[in-house]
């Protein structure tokens, strides 16, 4: 990292150090959690397209699998639903695996008559499993739905939730990956946008799985609950022999234990990255995203290491989920729009500085920082234009409903700008 | 067993709406694909470039309305559409002078000008929430049916009704008025043929004197019209919400590359094959299998093969067996 990178660094604590002084701390505190869990998502990116150059615009999707991977693994599980339905179910998921996995063995096995075969072959299999299914969800949804409602997930320890959820995303951008990768580079991005479409549709729609949009509640925490602290006398004493309030105190010792575990994982994620990218392994990758008829010329298999790269990415789109999950203790499928979790993304990976990991990281927190301090902005702009007009002026409160909007509209203006003018983002590659 | 009354309930409720659906994804994937045979990138905004223009339509209609302006009984928007392209049209001249153009001049890569692309969708997305708001909007007027279902249960006796929704007609009228006038432009007219030379093979027809500014420009005005018109049928058809706009674009871009990207003719197939396919999935087949079945083969359940929730699952999936299988699509595209 160069000095100007130090410096910008400096930049953004100072930001944050103001708004903890002149707002307060657990305001700052949020903002910095929030922003190291979306440095962790542009790390992602940045893997994927800083490194070799491809194009995802499925990150939400990554995101939210990451999300369901932390609540897999953390709530404890239903007995009385496993018992209504949980067999069944896995039978059914496993009839339609069997089925999927006959098909492709089939379309090799077979020269002939293959197409009639493999359709009757689909249309059994998805038969057999709707038929098993169907009934299984109906009786584990019927399982207190208020409350549960659904299987529930394994009750481990939630830092178990991270690698699962990473394995969760690494896996869907596997299937992707498989089949648009080594076709032309737009291909890509439209099956991206597909898996993430249909990912969050399965997370609304299968209340067996994580309830749907009634959504998961109570993700169990890594670290102490504010209310244990408040009642424990030594940490009460503790916050009083320093001056603060016990209450206020042990908001900003929860987020600031949250502040340490995201950084010592963002931090490793970054030693990873750098040393990556020294790696002959790493060269590789560069050379293919700067000339890739000359690295396949060399007999390097680029499609296989763009199959690579890309699913790492996913996977650390994917820790960044589930992370968010934990810190917001809930599962929230409706939240997860493409316009929040994908191009806020990438917004941050281009103005950060593509192929360069602090640059990455710089624009991760620096622009998670605009995204909420921009609508203030954006309403006291509102404000100041709208201020000659009447007060019951149709144009006024249409403008200051609509200053919410501003921040889609500034976040595109500073991605074109900063493509246009300086490609190379803030910390550039070296 | 009563095949007429089956066949009246597929008529109305799988073939009239796939059509109509099918005739705006073929007007909206006819924009993606002129774009990337011309201008050689995938265009993201493209979803939004429609909410635009449906948009503007709308506050157009809106104003009619209220001067009292109608050709009841066709909707105002018709009216109000011309308005609607020509601002369109200006945007996005305008986005491509501003943002397009300097990224072509350097011959950046396409992925580049994906991404910058997405960009200008992000901004689109903005203007339009912040002029007309994230809600549903309601713009149709006129008469809401040709055919209604009970007027048609009185002319034939049968117990199934058929109805055909004005915007349903409308839709696929204007679909087949709009196709056929754009393939005499591409085939007949100096201009078209420019275009598709250009879109063929560049440098010959940089070297037989097309001036690739003027072609640039004219695709640009046919994809704001197409664009325009697809949204705004869209909206009459079912309604105008900004945001589904945005999630037209897998349907769109599935069909185009279905086809064949940058190829027309594949834009209008896949278009249909994919509404249909849709439709088909996720309708619930249980009236149409007990008219048609004997008796006591009847389906207990709704016979649905996938809830409609997960409809753009099906166009991904149509996707995917492209991709894996003919990566350049069913009708001749561009290379992979």
């Amino acid at each position: 990292m160069t000095m100007r990178g130090a410096l910008y660094f400096a930049l953004v604590a100072l930001a944050l150090l103001g708004t903890g002084l002149f707002s307060s701390w657990t305001v700052a505190l949020t903002i910095l959690n929030m922003g190291l869990i979306s440095a962790i998502m542009s790390l992602g990116v940045n893997l994927q397209w800083g490194y070799a150059g491809l194009f995802n615009v499925g990150v939400a999707g990554f995101v939210a699998l990451g999300g369901l991977g932390a609540v897999l693994m953390s709530m404890s599980p239903v007995g009385e639903a496993w018992s209504a339905g949980g067999g069944r179910l896995v039978l059914a998921l496993v009839i339609a695996l069997g089925t999927l996995v006959g098909a492709i063995a089939l379309w090799k096995r077979l020269s002939r008559y293959r197409v009639p075969a493999l359709v009757v072959l689909l249309l059994v299999g998805f038969f057999a499993y709707r038929a098993v299914f169907d009934p299984a969800v109906e009786a584990i949804e019927a399982v207190d739905p208020s409350v549960t409602g659904y299987l529930g997930g394994l009750g481990l320890p939630v830092l178990f939730g991270w690698p699962f959820g990473a394995l969760l995303a690494a896996g869907a951008a596997w299937i992707v990956g498989k089949t648009a990768l080594g076709l032309r580079s737009d291909y890509l991005a439209i099956a991206t946008l597909g898996i993430a479409e249909i990912v969050v549709a399965v997370l609304k729609n299968e209340d067996w799985l994580a309830r749907g949009v009634k959504n998961v509640y109570g993700v169990p925490r890594p670290v102490p609950y504010e209310i244990d602290l408040q009642n424990s006398t030594r940490f009460v004493e503790w916050m009083q022999n320093w001056g603060f309030d016990p209450v206020v105190g042990s908001a900003v010792v929860v987020k600031l234990c949250y502040s340490a575990l995201f950084l010592v994982v963002l931090l490793a994620l970054i030693w990873m990255a750098e040393m990556a990218l020294r790696s002959p392994w790493g060269r590789l990758m560069r050379a293919i995203r700067d000339n890739e008829e000359a690295a396949e010329a060399m007999g390097k298999d680029v499609t296989r290491r763009h199959l690579q790269i890309f699913v790492l990415g996913s996977a650390v789109c994917g820790l960044a989920g589930a992370m968010m999950v934990t810190l917001d203790g809930q599962l929230t499928p409706g939240a997860y729009q493409p316009l929040r979790f994908t191009f806020l993304i990438w917004v941050m990976v281009i103005v950060g500085g593509s192929g360069n990991n602090w640059g990455a990281v710089l624009g991760g927190i620096l622009i998670w920082f605009f995204w909420v301090q921009v609508e203030p902005m954006g309403q006291w702009l509102m404000q100041a234009i709208t201020a000659g007009m009447a007060e019951d002026s149709d144009l006024r409160s249409h403008l200051l409903d609509s200053a919410a909007h501003m921040r889609l509209l500034t976040m595109g203006l500073v991605l074109l700008i900063v493509l246009r003018f300086s490609p190379r983002g803030l910390i550039p590659e070296k | 067993m009563d095949f007429l009354n089956a066949l009246v309930a597929l008529t109305n409720f799988v073939i009239i709406p796939a059509t109509a659906y099918g005739s705006q994804l073929a007007l909206g994937a006819l924009g993606v694909t002129l774009i990337y045979g011309i201008l050689r990138f995938s265009n993201f905004a493209h979803g939004d470039t429609m909410a635009f223009g449906a948009m503007v339509t709308i506050l157009v209609t809106w104003a009619f309305q209220k001067m009292g302006v109608s050709i009841a009984p066709l909707p105002t928007a018709l009216l109000a559409l011309p308005f609607g392209i020509a601002a369109t049209a200006a945007l996005v001249i305008g986005t491509d002078r501003a943002v397009y153009r300097f990224y072509r001049e350097k011959k950046a890569a396409p992925v580049t000008l994906v991404i910058v692309s997405m960009g200008v969708m992000f901004v689109m997305n903005g203007l339009v929430r912040f002029i007309i708001g994230v809600d549903d909007q309601r713009f149709g007027d006129g008469a809401r049916f040709i055919i209604s279902a009970r007027d048609f249960k009185e002319m034939t006796g049968l117990r199934e009704g058929l109805a055909i929704k004005t915007s349903a007609g409308l839709t696929i009228i204007t679909a087949v008025i709009v196709v056929a006038a754009l393939f005499w432009f591409l085939n007949k007219t100096r201009t078209g043929k420019s275009m598709r030379a250009y879109s063929d093979n560049e440098d010959l027809a940089l070297l037989s004197g097309i001036n690739p500014e003027r072609v640039v420009m004219v695709t640009w005005l046919i994809v704001a019209a197409l664009a325009t018109i697809a949204g705004t049928l869209y909206g009459l058809d079912k309604s105008f919400k900004p945001f589904t706009y945005f999630q037209l674009l897998l349907p769109i871009f599935a069909s185009a590359i279905v086809g064949g990207l940058g190829n027309p003719l594949g834009a209008i197939a896949g278009g249909f094959l994919i509404a249909y396919s849709e439709v088909a999935v996720t309708y619930a087949w249980k009236k149409v299998l007990t008219y048609s079945l004997p008796e006591s083969f009847a389906p207990e359940g709704l016979a649905q093969l996938l809830s409609t929730d997960y409809k753009h699952a099906v166009s991904f999936v149509i996707l995917i067996i492209v991709l894996l299988f003919k990566p350049t699509g069913l009708f001749k595209g561009k290379s992979v």
